[in-house]
């Protein structure tokens, strides 16, 4: 639910419970998008080629 | 055949064991699959769920699953805030039994909601009082930081690694799991609770009825530090099992001994907790309802007081006195013991904050209602076991799960 649906309401409630899931949402896509981009730069400098 | 695959440095059994493993597994999990194409195709009324009976045996599952699973966070919590480093050789392992737990969670889940296209309404209609939103909005995100989790180990595999994107990908998601493995404890302290506090606040089942702080009842705390306590207890439970049928040592003893003493603090604390909850209800909370404890484990053939000495005593006590000397957890026959008699307490805890809450009488012209499960309940309960053996079995093949294995069996 975002605070554009008809059902939102701007209290307590709403805040604390969708900001909770918004918050770990954001905490887990932008922790993969680093892990992703960072992984796509490391390749395209040559790294990872020679593991262990 | 598939020895490229096989992690570096350890041996597996022959392809044909293997797959005749899988073929085995493979039945019984077609076996639950029809039974839940049945409820799908044809409704609820596959179940023997009724008007008492809202939630029966797959909450039941449901809520024993995520506990015995609470090991993934619990371990990650220790390994990566903390900085208990031996963990490090386990958490694999852990990871792993929690992702299977947490997606049989899902699954069932899934099936007992019998609409499953409609499940994304709890997301965008949500209700906002209801302790069950705040279940599924952790549960979820849970579920995909053990996604996060069980990536890199995936992308660890040999033949996979040698791609150079998949193994920057993984070296990066082992530098931020910090992070992951936080928010996973954040996630999981609030739907383990909130498992807890469903029952708790319902005030009109005197069983199940607790006070507590705030909104939150007794219990909403009691799940998430039993979640802690037995949730590593079947995180061992399950390596021992893995070393006994693999006839191999997986895990340093050190690396036991040291969760073993943790989950024996845990279990040890939360017992106290939980008979000082039992007292207090049975001498406050319900007598003000008008009952007495014996009303709720008499007049019927299932649920006698025996139910409550067996979850606080021998599954609750017992393990924790084994797991809390060090004579206990050095051995072996005495430490699986523990750890089984862990599991099973945890499970009939949940059973009983499940099924005897809706068994017990409210009214005084009620009667015990008992329930038998339906096949297809019973099957689609199974049907997890029998995915989660079968991941099991793929991941030790094939991904490198075991950091000590390779010097354990040199």
């Amino acid at each position: 639910m975002f605070p554009f649906s008809f059902e939102w309401i701007w209290d307590v409630g709403h805040m604390v419970f969708m900001g909770g899931l918004w918050y770990a949402l954001t905490i887990l896509g932008l922790g993969m998008t680093y892990c992703i981009l960072k992984a796509v730069v490391d390749t395209m400098h040559g790294k990872g080629g020679q593991h262990h | 055949m598939d020895s490229a695959l096989i992690p570096d440095g350890v041996k597996r059994c022959s392809f044909g064991k293997f797959a005749l493993g899988i073929i085995i597994a493979g039945g019984v999990l077609l076996w639950g699959v029809y039974a839940m194409l049945l409820i799908w195709l044809k409704g609820l009324n596959q179940t023997n769920m009724n008007d008492y009976y809202g939630f029966a045996l797959w909450i039941w599952a449901d809520l024993g699953v995520i506990a015995l699973g609470g090991g993934a966070f619990f371990i990650g919590l220790l390994r990566y805030v903390i900085g208990k480093d031996e963990l490090k050789n386990i958490i694999n392992y852990a990871v792993l039994i929690g992702f299977i737990c947490y997606s049989s969670a899902l699954l069932i889940l899934a099936i007992d909601v019998g609409q499953p296209l409609r499940s994304w309404f709890i997301f965008w209609h949500a209700n906002i009082h209801s302790m069950l939103t705040e279940v599924a909005f952790c549960l979820s995100c849970y579920f995909a930081v053990l996604t996060i989790e069980y990536i890199p180990l995936i992308l660890e595999n040999r033949q996979i690694n040698k791609v150079p994107f998949f193994h920057n990908l993984a070296h990066n998601m082992h530098e931020v799991m910090v992070i992951f493995a936080a928010t996973g404890a954040f996630l999981s302290f609030f739907h383990q609770g909130s498992l807890g506090g469903t029952p708790a606040v319902l005030y009109g089942r005197p069983f199940a009825f607790r006070e507590g702080v705030f909104i939150w009842p007794w219990t909403f705390f009691l799940f998430t530090w039993s979640a802690a306590a037995y949730g590593p207890c079947f995180t061992l439970f399950v390596t021992r099992l893995t070393e006994k049928i693999t006839g191999k040592k997986l895990v340093k003893q050190n690396v036991i001994d040291l969760l073993a003493k943790i989950s024996g603090w845990m279990m040890g604390t939360y017992i106290i907790a939980k008979i000082i909850d039992t007292w207090y209800w049975a001498t406050v909370t319900a007598t003000a309802s008008g009952f007495n404890l014996i009303d709720f484990y008499s007049n019927n053939p299932f649920y006698g007081i025996w139910i409550l000495i067996a979850e606080i005593v021998v599954c609750g006590i017992v393990p924790a006195l084994i797991l809390l000397t060090p004579k206990g957890r050095s051995n072996s026959t005495l430490l699986f013991t523990a750890v089984l008699l862990a599991c099973i307490g945890v499970l009939l805890n949940r059973w009983v904050m499940v099924l005897q809450v809706m068994a017990a009488p409210v009214m005084t012209f009620e009667n015990w209602v008992m329930y038998i499960p339906s096949w297809q309940e019973v099957a689609t309960t199974i049907l997890p076991v029998a995915y989660g053996v079968i991941l099991v079995m793929i991941s030790f093949r094939y991904l490198p799960i075991f950091p000590q294995e390779r010097e354990l069996n040199s």
